[in-house]
C-alpha cells in the first residue's frame, strides 16, 4: 500500500474518472474504468482499517442464473427474480431500471470471481438463500480486501481519508471535488466523475427531519462514515430526487447493539418463535405471517413505529435454541410476572397478553421449516405459524430497535447510470451507482442480497460510462 | 473450575462469532463452534488447538481490531492453546519450561554436549575423538555400541510415555473417551488432514501469512519441515533395523536407504526450518501473540541445527572432526526428542487429537 503522503504527487494530477466512495459499488466502478484503459483515483472517506462502506458487512449477493453451479443450488431466472421483487416493493419501483438490473446481473458472479472474489458453498445459518444468492468467503470485508488488492494492481490510485465535502458543477457538468485530506483540502478535477458514497443513515440529524424524535432511538447497522454528503450536494445542485425519504432497508436488531457499525452480530431470529410486544406489553403484529428470512425487513419499520421505538420479544424455553444464537444473552426470568419486571414491562398487562395468546393458540404440528399449522384463532393481531403457548419457565425476553441498514432517497439516475438533472436531461459526466441511487429501484422493502446487486450492476456500468466518456474528451 | 483470562476472552469472541458465522468456510473451527451454543473450557481448549493459526479470519473479520468488538481470533486461540500446552503437561511441575523455552532449550543443549563430550573425552580419550575413523563401524570407535544404543532408547521411550500421557489428558479435558478414541474412520480423516494440512489452506488461497496477502508459503515450508522429519526419523528407524535385524553395521554407505532417506530429510529441513523462521521476521504481529514467539523461533533454531549437524557429519565423517561433530549431533537430538513434550513440539500432538475430536463430532452431526 502507497501511504498517502507518496500519493500526494499523484493527487495533482488530472484523472480520467474519479471515484467518490470505497464501497462496493465504487472499486467495482473503479476496476471497470480501469480495465476500460482510464486512469483512476478513488477517494475513499474512511481510515484503511474501515474501508469499504457497507460492503464491509455485506455476506451475500443475488443474481440471475439459468442454472446451479458449485455456489448455488438451482436455478433462477429473470421472471422469479422480478417477481420477489415486486412482492417485496409492493410495485413501488421503476420497472425499466429494475429489470435492466435483473437482466445485468446475470454475468456478474463470473465477472466477481475474475476480480478476486471468492464464493463458498452455503453451509448453516444463512437464511435459506443457497439458491439465490453466492456467499463471499469470508463475508463482505474480505470481498472488500479482495477487491482493494485488486484495483491497487490494477494502477488505481486508492486515498484514504480523503472526504468529499464539495463538488464544482458547472452547466451540469462535474467539473472538480474539494476535499478534506490528512493534511490540506485539496481541489480535485477529472474528466468524468462516479459518486458511489451511500446513502445518509449515519446522519442522525438527516433522519430527524423525517423521523423527528424517534430517530434518537435508531440504531446504525453499518459504517458510521455514511453521511450523504454528496447525496445533499448533488439535491442542492440540481440532480434530480428518487425514493421516499422515510423509506430504508431496516430491520429489528437487539436493543444493546452499539450505535454504529454492529452488523450482522446485532440480528436477533428469535421473533417467529414466540410473540412481539411494545413498552405497554401489547403485541402489534403477527409474529408467524412468512419465514424470517422473507420478513426481518418488516420488522424494522414496524418497531420504529412504537412508542419510543422499543419492542420486546418473548419467547419460552421450549424455542430458545431454534434460531442462532445471539451475541447479548437474553433477559431471563422464571416467571411471565418477574421477565416483566425485569424488562420495565407492565406484569397484568404481559401476564394478560401472553394468556389471551395462549389460549388462542390452536392444536397443530410445529415445524419451524415450513409454514405450519400452528396458529392463533380469534386474536388481534394473529399469530398465522408457529405458535406455541409460551408456557415453560424459564422464559427469555430480547428488546429490539429499529436497525437501520441504508436510506433509500437518492438521485435519479438512467439506466446508463448518468445522473439525471431536475432539468430532465442526463448529466454528461456524472454517474452514481450504490446505495446513493438504489432508490431508483428499491421504492420499499428489501430483499438479501439486493443492495450489493445493484452496486455491482451499477458500479460497472457506471465505471464503463464513465471511463468512455473521459476517453473521449481528452483524444 | 473458572476459565483463565485468556479463555474468557475466547468464549466472548466465539460467541460474536457463533451470531455471524461469515468465517464459517475458511477452516473447521467454525462449523465445530457451529455445534455449540455455548462455550465451556472445554470447548475452548479444542477450539483453540483445532485453530491452525492460518489468520484468514482475522482479516476478514469487520470486528477486528480498531473496532469497538475487538474480535482478534488468531491471537485469542493463540494464547488458550498455549496453556493447554502448560495445563495439559506431564509431570505438571515442569509445565515452568514452556514459559522458560529458550533458556531451557540453550541450557539443555549445552548441558548434553558437554556431557556427551565430556563423557568422551574421559573414556575414550583424546586421541580417539579427535583422530579421524574410516570404514565399518567407525561410529562406535568413538562411542560404544551398547551406549550408542541404550541412551537413545531410554529416551526415545521416556518421551513417546510423556507424549501419550499429555495426548491422554488432552482428549479427556476436552470431553473425549476411550470409546471416542477407538473411531479409526475419524483417525482415518485426521491423518489425511495432517498429511494435507489441510487447515494451512484456509479457504482455498493459503494462510494470511506472514501479512494481509493470501500464501501457501507456510504450509510448503512446513510440508518441508514435516516431510524432512518424517523422514530424518524414518532412516533412523530404518538404520536401528538394519544393525538390529539386519546385522550390517554403521557408517552405512552413501548410498543405502538410511543415508539417502536421511539427507533428504535433512536437506528438506534447512530451507524448510529456515524459510519459517523468515516468515517470522516479515510477520504482521497484530494476529500474532508475543508469548509464543520465542517458544517457536526456539523451535525452529533447534530443528535446524540438528539437520544441519547431522549433514555436517554425513559431509565430514571420514575426518577427524566427526568425533565432535558426532557427538554435537547426538547432543542436539537427545535435547530435541528430551524437551519435545515441554515445547512446541506438542502442537502437533493436541493438534492431531482436536482433528479426531473434529473428524468424529461432525461426523455424527451429519448422520
Amino acid at each position: 500500500m502507497k501511504s498517502n503522503h507518496n500519493q500526494n504527487q499523484d493527487a495533482e494530477k488530472v484523472f480520467d474518472v474519479l471515484v467518490i466512495g470505497g464501497g462496493n459499488a465504487a472499486l467495482c466502478a473503479a476496476m471497470t474504468a480501469r480495465e476500460t484503459g482510464a486512469s483512476v483515483m478513488l477517494l475513499e472517506g474512511a481510515p484503511r482499517h474501515f474501508r469499504g462502506g457497507n460492503s464491509r458487512h455485506t455476506r451475500n449477493l443475488r443474481y440471475a442464473h439459468d442454472k446451479g453451479n458449485d455456489h448455488l443450488t438451482g436455478p433462477y431466472l429473470e421472471d422469479e427474480f422480478w417477481n420477489d421483487l415486486i412482492q417485496v416493493t409492493e410495485g413501488k419501483t421503476d420497472e425499466q431500471l429494475a429489470r435492466h438490473t435483473i437482466r445485468k446481473s446475470k454475468d456478474i458472479g463470473v465477472w466477481m470471481e475474475q476480480y478476486g472474489c471468492r464464493f463458498q458453498p452455503s453451509m448453516r445459518g444463512t437464511l435459506h438463500l443457497d439458491r439465490t444468492n453466492a456467499f463471499f468467503l469470508g463475508g463482505g470485508k474480505a470481498l472488500m480486501n479482495a477487491y482493494y488488492s485488486r484495483a491497487e494492481k490494477m494502477g488505481v490510485n486508492i486515498f484514504y481519508e480523503y472526504d468529499v465535502y464539495d463538488l464544482e458543477i458547472k452547466d451540469g457538468r462535474f467539473v472538480s471535488a474539494s476535499v478534506k485530506t490528512p493534511h490540506i483540502d485539496k481541489c480535485i478535477h477529472a474528466r468524468s466523475v462516479v459518486i458511489a458514497s451511500g446513502g445518509f443513515q449515519a446522519d442522525i440529524a438527516w433522519l430527524k427531519q423525517y423521523w423527528g424524535g424517534a430517530a434518537d432511538n435508531f440504531i446504525v447497522r453499518g459504517t458510521p462514515y455514511d453521511k450523504g454528503r454528496m447525496l445533499k450536494v448533488l439535491l442542492d445542485k440540481g440532480a434530480e430526487p428518487v425514493g421516499d425519504p422515510k423509506q430504508c432497508h431496516a430491520v429489528a436488531v437487539d436493543a444493546r447493539s452499539p450505535r454504529f457499525d454492529g452488523g450482522i452480530v446485532t440480528r436477533l431470529d428469535c421473533v417467529p418463535f414466540g410473540i412481539t410486544v411494545n413498552k405497554f406489553a401489547k403485541r402489534f403484529y403477527d409474529e408467524g405471517e412468512n419465514f424470517w428470512p422473507k420478513r426481518y425487513a418488516i420488522w424494522g419499520r414496524l418497531v420504529a413505529r412504537q412508542e419510543d421505538q422499543i419492542a420486546y420479544s418473548i419467547i419460552d424455553s421450549k424455542s430458545i435454541e431454534l434460531f442462532m444464537p445471539s451475541v447479548f444473552p437474553p433477559i431471563e426470568a422464571e416467571s411471565i410476572q418477574e421477565l416483566a419486571e425485569k424488562l420495565s414491562l407492565s406484569p397484568s398487562v404481559l401476564k394478560k397478553t401472553v394468556a389471551d395468546f395462549n389460549a388462542s393458540v390452536q392444536e397443530g404440528s410445529f415445524d419451524a421449516g415450513v409454514l405450519d399449522d400452528c396458529r392463533t384463532a380469534d386474536l388481534d393481531p394473529p399469530k398465522s405459524h408457529w405458535a406455541k403457548p409460551i408456557d415453560r419457565p424459564p422464559f427469555y425476553g430480547y428488546p429490539l430497535r429499529p436497525g437501520i441498514t441504508f436510506t433509500y432517497l437518492g438521485v435519479r439516475v438512467n439506466d446508463r447510470s448518468h445522473i439525471m438533472l431536475q432539468s430532465g436531461n442526463p448529466a454528461a459526466n456524472m454517474f452514481a451507482a450504490g446505495e446513493i441511487m438504489s432508490g431508483n429501484i428499491l421504492g420499499k422493502g428489501y430483499m438479501a442480497g439486493f443492495g450489493m446487486t445493484i452496486g455491482t450492476v451499477f458500479g460497472r456500468i457506471a465505471g464503463k460510462e464513465a471511463a468512455d466518456h473521459a476517453i473521449e474528451r481528452s483524444s | 473450575m473458572p476459565l483463565s483470562a485468556a479463555a474468557e476472552e475466547a468464549k466472548r469472541v466465539m460467541t460474536f462469532c457463533n451470531a455471524c458465522r461469515y468465517c464459517e468456510g475458511f477452516c473447521a473451527v467454525f462449523p465445530a463452534m457451529e455445534l455449540r451454543r455455548a462455550f465451556s473450557g472445554q470447548d475452548l481448549n479444542y477450539l483453540a488447538n483445532l485453530c491452525h493459526n492460518c489468520r484468514d479470519c482475522y482479516y476478514a473479520c469487520q470486528y477486528a481490531p480498531p473496532h469497538e468488538f475487538e474480535l482478534n481470533i488468531p491471537k485469542t486461540m493463540a494464547e488458550v492453546r498455549l496453556e493447554t500446552y502448560r495445563k495439559f503437561c506431564w509431570p505438571n511441575g515442569f509445565k515452568g519450561l514452556f514459559k522458560r523455552n529458550v533458556l531451557t532449550l540453550v541450557l539443555a543443549t549445552l548441558v548434553c554436549i558437554a556431557v556427551i563430550l565430556g563423557a568422551l573425552l574421559m573414556f575414550q580419550g583424546k586421541e580417539v575423538v579427535f583422530s579421524s575413523h574410516i570404514g565399518s563401524a567407525a561410529f562406535y570407535k568413538i562411542i560404544p555400541y551398547q551406549a550408542l544404543v541404550a541412551v537413545p532408547a531410554t529416551i526415545a521411550v521416556f518421551v513417546l510415555l510423556v507424549l501419550a500421557k499429555e495426548f491422554a489428558t488432552f482428549w479427556r479435558r476436552t470431553g473425549g473417551s476411550l470409546t471416542s478414541f477407538l473411531n479409526l474412520r475419524a483417525h482415518g480423516i485426521a491423518i489425511t488432514d495432517v498429511l494435507l494440512l489441510k487447515y494451512l489452506e484456509g479457504g482455498g488461497q493459503g494462510c494470511n501469512y506472514p501479512d494481509e496477502q493470501f500464501s501457501m508459503a507456510r504450509r510448503w515450508l512446513h510440508h518441508l519441515v514435516f516431510y524432512g522429519f518424517a523422514l530424518c526419523f524414518g532412516a533412523t528407524a530404518l538404520a536401528a533395523f538394519y544393525e538390529h535385524f539386519l546385522h550390517l553395521t554403521s557408517p552405512f554407505p552413501v548410498f543405502s536407504l538410511p543415508v539417502i532417506l536421511g539427507t533428504i530429510g535433512g536437506i528438506a529441513l534447512l530451507p524448510g526450518t529456515a524459510g519459517l523462521l523468515y516468515l517470522k521476521t516479515k510477520l504482521d504481529k497484530a494476529p500474532a501473540t508475543g508469548k509464543s514467539a520465542t517458544m517457536d523461533i526456539g523451535f525452529l533454531i533447534l530443528l535446524f541445527m540438528v539437520s544441519l549437524t547431522g549433514l555436517l557429519l554425513l559431509i565430514f565423517r571420514e575426518t577427524p572432526a566427526m568425533g565432535t561433530l558426532l557427538a554435537v549431533h547426538l547432543g542436539l537430538v537427545a535435547v530435541f526428542f528430551l524437551t519435545a513434550p515441554y515445547g512446541k513440539f506438542v502442537h502437533g500432538i493436541f493438534r492431531y487429537a482436536a482433528l479426531v475430536k473434529n473428524a468424529a463430532e461432525q461426523m455424527q452431526a451429519k448422520s
